[in-house]
C-alpha cells in the first residue's frame, strides 16, 4: 500500500485529525500522527488484513533541540507478509522540566518490541510511555540523574560523592 | 532517580516491591552478571519456587558505552570504529551496514564499484561464520559438551587470522570505509581463502556428527524453549531466532541490498524435526545451516573477485571516498542482517546539512530485542532449561547493552 492508501485509510477510520502531516521530501517518507491516537493506529495498521504492520523495527526517541524544544518518537514499522516499511512520527512541544517529562501513550500492549525501546527513550531522553507497564530504566542504573541523550544535559562531575575525572 | 513526581518512580517501587514480596513466599536467584553461561555481563533475576523459575527479570546495561551519545559528537566516518564494538564478534557486519546506511543519504550508493562491494560481502559472511562458531562452540559448553567449543574456536582462528591479514586487527576491524575500504585484500588472500573454504567444510561435517545429532544434546534441547512465530513476531525477534521459529525471513533476500540479489543461497528455517518448531535445537540447526549457505556465498564472491573482477594495478578502493560527509537534512533508517539478525541504524541527518556530524543515531541491536523475549519464554521452565534457552538466542552484550 501507498502512503496515500495508508493515509486514506487511517483518516476513514479515525477522523480528519489523526494525521497532521506528511514528511516526502527525504528518502523514506513518514506520517506525522496526532499523538493521542498513535497506540490506536499502530493497533489498526497490525491488525487490519490490508497493511499487516506486525513488525516493530525500531522506536527512537528525539529530542529536537534546545531551540525547537520538541521531543518526539519515531516508529519504523515493517510488514512481513507484505515486505514493506513505514515511518511514523509524533511530537510535542515540552519545557524540558524534569518534574514534566514529555509524555506520549506507549505501544507496548500493541507490540511487544516496543517495551524494552520505551524503556530506553525513557532512560536516555526522559520521553514518559503511558500506559507501559514496567517503566524503568534499563541502560542506566535505577538511581541516575537526568538524560544523557537530551541537548541540554550536562555531564555530572560527582558521581555519589565521588569525584569524576 | 531523585524526583518529586510519583509518576515516574512508581514503576521503580512496584519493582521493588514485588522482590520483597519474592523472597518471603518464593526464592530470588541472581545468575549473573558473572555467570558464564550469560555470554557476557547479563544479570538475570530468578523468581523460582523450588526447581521451576516463575519469572525472569533481565538487567542490562553493565556494558553500556554510549554508543549513540559518541555518534552526536562524531562524524560518520570516526563513528565506524564505535560500530565495531556493538556486536563485537561480526564487526564486518556492523560497519557494512552503517556505511551502507550513510551512502545512501549522500546518494552515492550507486557508484560504489562491484568489486568493493563483493569485497564487502566476502568479509561479512566469514565475519558471520564466525559468529555462529562462536554461538554453537559456546551453546555445546552451555549443555555440557566441551569438545565442540574447542573445536569451533579452532576453526574460527582460522577466520580471525584471514581477517587480521585483510585488516590489520583480529576483532574490531574499522576495514570497512564509507565509499570504499581501508585497503584493497592482500595478494594471495583468495587462495588462502579457497583453502580455508576446503579445510572448513569435512570440519562442519565433523562438527555436526559430534553436536547436532548427538542424543545427550538432542535430550537438552528440543521440545525446549518453544518460541512460536508469531510471538517471535511481536517481541521483534529477528534473525536465527525468527528463522528458528519457522519463517523465512532474510533481510539479506527481502531488501536485496549490496550484491546479495547477485548471489545463490537458501534459506535456512526451523522445521520442528527433533521436536516443535521454534525450540532450542531448531535455533541451533539454523545457525549451523547458515554456516552452509554462508560458505556457498563466500565462494562465489571468490569466483567473482578471481575471474571477472579481478585486482587490477590501478584498482583503487578510497577513490570514491566522499571528501566530506555531510547528507542532506534527512532522517533514514538503514536495515540489514547482521550476524544476530536485524541491524538498524537510524540517522538523522544535520537540519543544517552543513556538518559532519549527525544530529542522533538511534542503533537498534537484533540482540536486543531478542533478549527481550526471553521472560516470555523462561516462564514456568527448569532452572538448568533456561541456560539451554539464554544460550540458543545467542546475544552479545555489547550490542544489546551499546
Amino acid at each position: 500500500m501507498s502512503l496515500e492508501e495508508i493515509k486514506l485509510l487511517l483518516t476513514d477510520k479515525f477522523g480528519e485529525n489523526v494525521v497532521i502531516g506528511e514528511e516526502t521530501t527525504g528518502l523514506q517518507p513518514a506520517l506525522v500522527i496526532d499523538p493521542d491516537y498513535i497506540a490506536d493506529v499502530c493497533l489498526e495498521l497490525r491488525n487490519n488484513p490490508k497493511t499487516y504492520f506486525d513488525f516493530l523495527s525500531c522506536l527512537s526517541g528525539v529530542d529536537y533541540g534546545i531551540e525547537a524544544g520538541r521531543f518526539g518518537v519515531v516508529y519504523h514499522l515493517a510488514s512481513i507478509p507484505y515486505q514493506t516499511q513505514l515511518t511514523l512520527k509524533i511530537s510535542k512541544t515540552n519545557n524540558r522540566d524534569l518534574e514534566e517529562l514529555p509524555s506520549f501513550p506507549s505501544i507496548s500492549s500493541v507490540y511487544h518490541a516496543a517495551d524494552w525501546h520505551e524503556r530506553e527513550a525513557y532512560d536516555m531522553l526522559g520521553i514518559f510511555f503511558e500506559g507501559h507497564p514496567d517503566l524503568r530504566r534499563i541502560l542506566l542504573p535505577d538511581d541516575w540523574d537526568g538524560f544523557p541523550l537530551r541537548k541540554d544535559y550536562k555531564t555530572a562531575e560527582y558521581y555519589k560523592g565521588i569525584k569524576i575525572d | 532517580m531523585d524526583t518529586k513526581n510519583p509518576t515516574y518512580s512508581e514503576a521503580l517501587e512496584r519493582y521493588a516491591r514485588k522482590i520483597a514480596e519474592a523472597s518471603t513466599e518464593d526464592m530470588v536467584l541472581n545468575m549473573g552478571p558473572q555467570h558464564p553461561s550469560t555470554h557476557g555481563v547479563l544479570r538475570l533475576e530468578l523468581i523460582t519456587d523450588g526447581e521451576i523459575v516463575k519469572e525472569v527479570i533481565p538487567h542490562i546495561g553493565y556494558l553500556h558505552r554510549c554508543f549513540e551519545k559518541h555518534a552526536e559528537s562524531l562524524t560518520y566516518q570516526q563513528t565506524i570504529p564505535f560500530t565495531d564494538r556493538m556486536d563485537y564478534l561480526a564487526s564486518m557486519n556492523n560497519s557494512h551496514i552503517w556505511s551502507m546506511g550513510v551512502e545512501r543519504m549522500l546518494g552515492i550508493a550507486q557508484d560504489i564499484p562491484k568489486r568493493i562491494e563483493y569485497i564487502r560481502v566476502l568479509v561479512s559472511e566469514l565475519n558471520r561464520i564466525g559468529s555462529h562458531l562462536i554461538a554453537i562452540g559456546t551453546y555445546g559448553i552451555d549443555i555440557g559438551a566441551f569438545t565442540p567449543f574447542l573445536w569451533c574456536f579452532r576453526d574460527r582462528e582460522h577466520i580471525m587470522g584471514m581477517l587480521e591479514w585483510v585488516s590489520g586487527s583480529r576483532m574490531l576491524y574499522n576495514y570497512i570505509w564509507i565509499g570504499g575500504l581501508f585497503y584493497d585484500l592482500p595478494v594471495g588472500f583468495e587462495e588462502r581463502c579457497r583453502d580455508f573454504v576446503n579445510y572448513f567444510k569435512p570440519k562442519l561435517a565433523e562438527l555436526n556428527q559430534l553436536l547436532t545429532d548427538n542424543q545427550i544434546f538432542i535430550s537438552r534441547t528440543a521440545n525446549v524453549g518453544i518460541l512460536p512465530m508469531d510471538v517471535a513476531i511481536n517481541y521483534g525477534c529477528s534473525g536465527p531466532m525468527l528463522r528458528g521459529s519457522g519463517l523465512k525471513w532474510d533481510l539479506r533476500r527481502i531488501d536485496g541490498y549490496s550484491v546479495y540479489p547477485e548471489l545463490d543461497f537458501e534459506i535456512p528455517i526451523g522445521k520442528g524435526e527433533m521436536g516443535a518448531v521454534g525450540d532450542c535445537w531448531d535455533r541451533y540447526k539454523v545457525r549451523v545451516d547458515e554456516i552452509e549457505q554462508s560458505l556457498k556465498i563466500v565462494e562465489q564472491c571468490l569466483d567473482r573477485l578471481q575471474k571477472e573482477l579481478k585486482r587490477t594495478p590501478d584498482f583503487d578502493p578510497r577513490a570514491k571516498l566522499p571528501r566530506k560527509i555531510t547528507p542532506k537534512p534527512q532522517d533514514y533508517y538503514v536495515r540489514g542482517e547482521g550476524a544476530k539478525g536485524e541491524l538498524g541504524f537510524y540517522f538523522i541527518a544535520d537540519p543544517d546539512g552543513r556538518s559532519e556530524i549527525p544530529f542522533r543515531v538511534k542503533s537498534r541491536g537484533p540482540s536486543f530485542s531478542n533478549l527481550s523475549a526471553l521472560p516470555a519464554m523462561a516462564k514456568g521452565v527448569m532452572i538448568a532449561d533456561l541456560i539451554a534457552i539464554v544460550g540458543s538466542i545467542d546475544f552479545v552484550l555489547g550490542e544489546v547493552d551499546r
